[in-house]
């Protein structure tokens, strides 16, 4: 390993460190999850105004734009895990990469279905090929295609590390998906929430948005590591401090 | 860094960039041809002619909604910056749609007027409850007065 990598992260990587980390951090995070979620939902349905525009039909919006930001927020990690896993080749990237897919893939799922159901409150039309509602559909299919390049291979590693490639190539979408309002005339409209200048959204809607994304963030942290502690249970059946906690789990 | 690895990670990087060079140029390229909807002043200026049907996109103009009595016939004027266009629907519209209001209506060109088989509506990125948006209407509006006021001392 090289030797600019923090000594804990290198630590961090190795398989039984990480499932006892992750094991210890997953209740605290999957809590925290639903408790924002709730927070958030009854600051959304019930305690934020109508719009001026939309009345009640845009607190859609408290899911649509959560999980369209994790849609793009997952990509984004699964490409970086899926980058270190080619080069690096360690074994925590492939699983990180791996168990990150199909969460995405649902968040970009309830993305496209909420957008439907508002656009066809709004725009007058469940779908339309415009580049954002496109975009985010060709996102989808890049997710489902890493996940069934990953299962169609006997051996799980050499699978993880050619659906890797797949994911890595794929996050050139992920900054067409975000830009795409911006590129072209879309019937999608533009961001709301901007990193630099003024978001335009009041702060009554705003604080509901911004709490859900936090409850979203915690879930595909305590998703992700869920996953990643079975897969790494089953990569390294063979090995000892996996028959130590087997055997633990016997005498238990 | 050992040599293995090294040279993984060139091969990654190289194809990575070759990836982003190829769909940077299909983006640009896509950016000229693919064109969602076109707006009043481009269609005037012979942009959308080699469509027969293409997608319109504009603003209602204020006070040119015409409903026909016996059907469901609709005619209004779509307009943007530099044009304006008459449109002609029959259908339901949605709710959005009113003047004012930011649309895109599918159809194509019959003489001068736009014939439109569906209308959408384009809600913009902005969220805010209605006092706030009345609040800062009458204090745009207020503003417009000043400065019609300062306009007109000026002149004098």
């Amino acid at each position: 390993m090289a030797n600019w990598i923090p000594l804990w992260l290198h630590k961090l990587s190795s398989p039984p460190v990480f499932y006892r980390f992750a094991g210890s951090l997953r209740p605290w995070a999957i809590t925290l999850a639903v408790l924002l979620g709730v927070i958030a939902l009854y600051g959304g349905l019930v305690l934020a105004p109508s719009d001026y525009q939309q009345g009640n039909d845009y607190r859609i919006i408290f899911i649509h734009v959560p999980c369209a930001w994790m849609s793009l927020f997952i990509y984004g990690v699964m490409g970086v895990a899926a980058f270190i896993a080619l080069v690096w080749r360690i074994k925590l990237a492939e699983v990180i990469a791996m168990a990150s897919a199909p969460i995405g893939a649902a968040f970009t799922f309830i993305t496209l279905v909420t957008g439907s159901l508002w656009g066809e409150r709004m725009w007058g039309t469940w779908w339309t090929w415009d580049a954002r509602l496109t975009s985010e559909l060709v996102l989808l299919f890049l997710y489902l295609g890493v996940i069934a390049l990953y299962h169609s291979f006997e051996d799980r590693r050499q699978g993880a590390r050619t659906a890797a490639f797949l994911a890595l190539i794929g996050i050139i979408n992920v900054p067409i998906v975000h830009f795409s309002v911006n590129w072209w005339n879309t019937l999608h409209q533009g961001s709301t929430i901007r990193l630099l200048g003024p978001s335009t959204i009041a702060t009554s809607m705003l604080w509901p948005l911004l709490t859900m994304m936090a409850a979203t963030k915690l879930y595909y942290i305590a998703s992700l590591f869920g996953r990643a502690r079975v897969d790494l249970l089953t990569l390294e059946s063979g090995k000892d401090w996996v028959r130590q906690i087997a055997q633990n789990e016997v005498r238990g | 860094m050992n040599p293995t690895r090294q040279r993984r990670l060139t091969i990654i990087i190289a194809i990575l960039v070759a990836f982003t060079v190829a769909a940077a140029l299909v983006v640009y390229a896509l950016q000229q041809n693919m064109n969602y909807l076109f707006t009043p002043s481009q269609v005037q200026a012979g942009d959308a002619s080699s469509y027969k049907t293409f997608r319109l996109g504009g603003m209602v103009k204020s006070g040119s909604i015409q409903r026909a009595g016996d059907s469901l016939k609709v005619t209004f004027t779509v307009v943007d910056a530099g044009g304006a266009m008459p449109v002609e629907y029959i259908g339901i519209l949605p709710d959005l749609f009113r003047e004012n209001q930011s649309v895109i209506a599918t159809g194509h060109m019959d003489g001068a007027r736009f014939v439109a088989t569906e209308v959408l509506a384009k809600h913009d990125e902005t969220y805010m409850p209605k006092e706030l948006k009345d609040a800062m209407a009458k204090a745009h509006a207020g503003k417009h007065i000043d400065e019609a006021s300062n306009q007109d001392k000026q002149q004098l």
